[in-house]
């Protein structure tokens, strides 16, 4: 099957083209079938793909499509890499965007640009899909702004409302910062080693540069600048939360499951480049665990359910940063797996609370919908679970992982322990805190008329299978996916020696999340919520301390203002106050300068007999006195 | 002959149409379109015919016309063609095509005559790509500009008679000083060789001390830079290109302005080498500091056409950037970008156009929301914006990040602040389509009230143009091989004969 690996994009590249050409005119149940059967259809394939590979021993390989071009001695190909790594990232991507797809098919069958919108998700679906095959950066980065561009399309998909464009535009230009600096990495990259192939580079670069040599450890943070901001890590976190603005299947697969988390691709992929700057490797799981502790803090704080989402993924993604920083390359990579999927189950349980609230995202005003929404509490419990790492679950694998790989670093292995497990604390409050408010208590929702509404959430549960078969898939993943191997061993080369935790140590990682989740049910959960929940949380509130940090917190640590201040402000007083262009007032200046000289001329044009004659004599007089004088 | 042919059949076609308006007044059009179709087969028939008789000693030249024109003073009547003319000649041939399209329903008044000026601004343009003597590339540039005034000046905008001075004053004051370093080239090589010539390949013979040398180049960067435009040249540009109707502004971004782009390469470094090794890092300075100063003001535009017109600049700096760099990665960048900045500003332009014609304005705060109803319109309006940001898998992207790339190897400063023009691009690009098409709709005054009228899509021609401009910026991204093939011998020719100052390539 190796040779139809350039079909994978090229399904969803088909899907996106009869999608425009249809100009919104085909019947919806045909525009969903391609949406949704196209990206099945990759699905497939890559499953076919990755058994033929496994069966082989695991064997990496090439297709070369085509030679994009040929300039002197830079000769990128639109060619494939297929190994371990990339075999994971084509299931997911395929896989859980097609339940995704299949999903969007009920959210969105009654939006009126439906086939607006499968024409983007399957644009997206194709560039991801190249950016994790492609085997020269250069295609990585087609990909890379690909997919970017689609996700401005779609967070601004609802366009009519000029705050999602401000969030998608936000989006756009955030992540075009880091993209900027991977860009001039590549510049750099190639100026050095000659080649944009990343398995040439790796090759070469242990070659010719040594540890820690100021080249290594300029290109890889030129690429790290690029990660970040493809995976909204600190400083370039900020537009992740805003991009919410877009339909929930979007927030499900783009910016949780599959491109946020291409910067922890693009680290992996390249990991040997990061091997040889261990000052960047180590900034790598810094970034990480500052990323995810931030965001737990903010998460807390947040009250609308997909931007308390959105904060976690940053968080999970820090912990990806965590990984690779430390070097557990594929403690990262089975992270990311098993965070599509549990993220992936919660965006879109999120979505049928949502849907079945018109558009409520508020959760103090949800409320019981345990008791509306059955499948979607179990869905969204289980995926909670996941997310908190409670044992048995994915989560639990991948971060135990992460989280051992973070003990065993040199210098800092406890201090990133210790992170990392207070991060697993606060991940554990939030997510609990957002199940009890709410799936549990009582009913906030202010909606038109009580009945109709308990009505219309039932009609919709029981009606739309198409909605609830990626549910219960993903939520079978969500809790079975640790289980799953993740076959990056060849990629990433000898399996790390296992790090020998303490007993106490092992109970901690365990006992911890726990305890979390009991708290949230003290605060939030509890019969006694109403009074003492809500009495504890006002008290808080009121010292001085506790609204400070609780709106420093909830404006995302003030980042946003920061770059308002520090960015946006000065450039648009710039933009308009040189609105004119300042060059072009001096050729002004100039035009002024030859009509001024002009009337003067003019002027002494007076016709006046008298004056003719003085000048005459001034003038010879002015001459002779300079022949005298010299 | 063929470029002969290719010369003649425009300047008759132009005469031809201008006659026949007394005839009827929809013929001069059509015989604009059989001479723009005679002229693409000719072009077509170039590319596909074989290199004859080659002229040059790299031999990539296939000369098809030398005469004697004033013998007096060296002066032949020589044109040529070789792989990079060939490239800037597709690409007149089809803007020229493309600007017929944007005409075909605006242009109601003195049509003749507006056709005669289009017609003759290729006609001077196509000259300009392929003359090798240097007396008669300067009569072709001039040939180009006056016409470009008249179109400006009969057939712009409220303001169309400050653009066109403008236009003109800029174009032919650095024209002058382009004029000068020609002449004085060419008595330099009298006094080497005892005879004036303008030719091409024996100027490139002439040896200059080190000021001269570097006074005279600066004569050849100021007019092209001024055509290009390049910062700090650039300021008749926004004006002339907000008041120019679409044709007009279709000819300039997407063609005109190649031809400083082409003197660049062609003229102002081959034949001042040294000169334009040393000056090269000041113009790759020039190059960056353009690239961000108008991508900012480009920002702060409210009159859409203006906007572009900025972008244009901004967009151009890559071209400046990639030619300075001087390697084979910076100028094919370069020549891709000329390509592919034709295609999506002459897009830009005619989208710009079709706004103007559907709501009589040109000012955004009166735009919003008008996706929902012009959509196929607001999607090629989409598609351009995005290659005009530099999307990969689209033309723009390739040119600018070759320039860039062959630039990192000649200066690192100026690449990276050149780079930061991909944000600022970004940023207004996407302001443009947020602030027209996305948002709550609102029209003009008057516009649109009555339900489906005022308000027309894409029609079949305006659909055509688009189309076959967005498969072409597709080709140049996805395939770009075909064209990066017929330059690269030429620009490597080019490197050989230099040297190469900006090292690498």
């Amino acid at each position: 099957m190796q040779e139809w690996t350039g079909l994978l994009p090229a399904f969803p590249l088909a899907g996106f083209v009869l999608l425009v050409l249809s100009r919104g005119r085909m019947p919806r149940g045909i525009a969903g079938v391609i949406g949704a059967g196209s990206v099945g259809l990759s699905f497939l394939l890559a499953l076919t793909i990755a058994i033929g590979v496994l069966n082989n021993g695991g064997q990496a390989y090439t297709t070369v499509l085509w030679q994009w071009m040929q300039v002197g001695d830079f000769a990128p190909g639109f060619s494939f890499y297929v190994d371990g790594l990339t075999l994971v990232m084509i299931l997911v991507i395929s896989g859980v965007g097609f339940l995704i797809h299949l999903y969007a098919t009920a959210y969105m069958a009654d939006d009126p640009g439906f086939a607006r919108f499968f024409s983007y998700m399957n644009l997206f679906v194709a560039a991801m899909l190249v950016l994790v095959l492609a085997d020269n950066l250069l295609l990585l980065y087609l990909g890379w702004e690909g997919v970017g561009l689609c996700s401005y399309l779609l967070i601004g998909f609802w366009y009519d409302k000029p705050e999602n464009g401000y969030a998608a535009r936000k989006a756009f230009v955030v992540t075009r910062v880091g993209d900027t600096s991977m860009a001039i990495g590549l510049f750099l990259l190639f100026s050095q080693l000659g080649t944009l192939n990343i398995q040439q580079m790796l090759m070469l670069a242990p070659q010719q540069w040594s540890v820690g040599s100021g080249i290594a450890v300029a290109a890889s943070a030129l690429l790290l600048g690029g990660a970040v901001g493809k995976s909204a890590q600190l400083p370039l976190q900020t537009w992740l939360p805003d991009a919410m603005a877009g339909p929930t299947p979007i927030s499900a697969l783009i910016h949780a499951a599959t491109m946020v988390t291409a910067g922890v691709y693009l680290i992996a992929r390249t990991h040997v480049l990061f091997e040889l700057a261990p000052s960047v490797q180590l900034l790598v799981a810094f970034i990480g665990l500052a990323t995810l502790l931030m965001s737990g803090f903010t998460a807390l704080t947040q009250t609308d359910i997909k931007r308390i989402l959105a904060y976690s993924t940053i968080s999970q993604i820090g912990y990806m940063f965590l990984a690779l920083g430390v070097g557990a390359w594929s403690a990262a990579v089975f992270h990311l797996m098993t965070h599509a999927f549990f993220k992936a189950l919660l965006f879109l349980a999120a979505g049928t609370v949502i849907l079945s609230l018109h558009h409520e995202q508020d959760i103090f005003r949800m409320g019981a919908m345990r008791r509306r929404l059955p499948v979607s509490f179990w869905c969204f419990l289980v995926g909670s679970a996941a997310l908190t790492a409670l044992p048995f679950t994915s989560g639990f694998y991948s971060k135990d992982e992460i989280l051992l790989a973070a003990l065993g670093q040199e210098h800092y292995g406890m201090l990133l322990w210790t992170g990392g497990v207070l991060g697993a604390f606060l991940t554990a409050l939030y997510s609990f805190r957002l199940v009890f408010v709410v799936f549990f208590g009582r009913d906030r929702h202010q909606g038109s008329s009580h009945g109709e509404d308990h009505a219309h959430a039932a009609v919709m549960e029981a009606m739309s299978p198409v909605m609830f078969f990626p549910l219960l898939l993903l939520g079978l993943l969500a809790l079975g996916g640790g289980f799953i191997h993740v076959p990056v061993d060849t990629v990433f080369g000898a399996v790390h020696e296992e790090v020998h935790a303490s007993q106490f140590l092992h109970a901690l990682m365990i006992l911890i999340p726990i305890f979390g989740v009991v708290i949230a049910w003290g605060v939030y959960g509890s019969a006694s919520y109403q009074k003492a929940g809500e009495h504890l949380r006002e008290r808080l509130l009121a010292a001085p301390i506790g609204r400070r940090a609780y709106r420093f917190w909830f404006s995302g640590w003030g980042m946003d203002a920061l770059y308002q201040w520090l960015f946006v402000n000065p450039f648009m007083v710039l933009a308009r106050l040189n609105r004119k262009d300042a060059v072009d007032q001096i050729y002004g200046w100039v035009a002024q300068a030859a009509r001024v000289g002009n009337s003067v001329v003019v002027m002494l044009q007076t016709g006046n007999l008298r004056w003719y004659a003085i000048s005459l004599v001034g003038g010879m007089v002015l001459v002779i006195g300079l022949g005298v004088w010299r | 002959m063929i470029v002969g042919w290719l010369i003649a059949i425009l300047f008759l076609g132009g005469a031809l149409a201008w006659a026949s308006e007394a005839l009827d007044a929809q013929l001069p059009k059509f015989i604009a379109l059989l001479a723009l179709l005679g002229s693409a087969v000719l072009v077509g028939w170039l590319a596909l015919s074989g290199q004859a008789n080659p002229l040059s000693p790299q031999g990539q030249w296939w000369v098809l016309a030398d005469a004697n024109w004033i013998p007096r003073f060296g002066i032949r009547f020589a044109v040529g063609v070789d792989g990079l003319s060939l490239l800037m000649l597709l690409l007149t041939v089809f803007l020229g095509l493309m600007a017929l399209g944007a005409a075909w329903h605006e242009i109601r008044e003195r049509s003749g005559f507006f056709y005669f000026n289009l017609l003759w601004t290729l006609a001077g343009v196509v000259g300009v790509f392929t003359s090798l003597d240097l007396f008669l590339f300067f009569f072709f540039w001039e040939v180009m500009l006056i016409p470009m005034y008249l179109i400006i000046a009969i057939w712009g905008h409220e303001n169309r008679a400050y653009a066109a001075m403008k236009f003109f004053l800029f174009t032919q004051v650095s024209g002058l000083l382009l004029l000068f370093a020609i002449v004085c080239l060419a008595w330099f090589h009298a006094q080497q060789f005892g005879a004036f010539s303008f030719d091409y390949f024996a100027l490139q013979d002439v040896v200059l001390e080190g000021r001269v040398q570097t006074w005279l180049m600066l004569g050849f960067f100021v007019g092209f830079a001024t055509k290009l435009p390049a910062f700090p040249f650039h300021a008749w540009l926004p004006d002339a290109h907000s008041q120019a109707p679409t044709a007009g502004s279709v000819l300039l971004a997407g063609v005109l302005l190649k031809t400083g782009a082409y003197g660049l390469i062609r003229f102002t470094v081959p034949l001042f080498p040294e000169a334009s090794a040393s000056f090269a890092p000041f113009a790759m300075g020039l190059a960056a500091v353009g690239i961000l100063y108008c991508a900012k003001l480009a920002f702060a535009q409210q009159d859409l056409k203006r906007l572009i017109a900025y972008t244009s600049v901004s967009h151009m700096g890559f071209v400046l950037l990639g030619v300075y760099a001087w390697n084979l990665y910076g100028l094919q960048g370069a020549v891709m970008t000329m390509l592919a900045h034709g295609f999506s500003a002459a897009a830009l332009f005619m989208i710009a156009g079709g706004l103007q014609h559907r709501l009589h304005t040109r000012d955004m705060q009166r735009m919003s929301g008008l996706w929902s109803r012009l959509p196929m319109l607001s999607a090629m309006a989409l598609f351009f914006t995005v290659a005009a940001v530099g999307m990969p898998g689209l033309g723009n992207f390739i040119g600018e990040f070759l320039s860039l790339l062959g630039a990192f190897q000649a200066s690192r400063v100026a690449t990276v602040f050149a780079a930061l023009g991909l944000v600022l691009s970004a940023v207004y690009s996407l302001w443009v389509i947020q602030k027209v098409f996305h948002g709550p709709l609102l029209l003009p005054a008057g516009q649109g009230r009555e339900p489906d009228g005022g308000l027309a899509d894409l029609g079949t021609v305006e659909l055509l143009c688009y189309g076959l401009m967005a498969l072409g910026l597709l080709w140049m991204g996805l395939y770009p091989q075909s064209f990066l093939a017929h330059s690269a011998s030429v620009l490597e020719a080019l490197l050989q004969q230099t040297g190469t100052p900006g090292g690498g390539g």
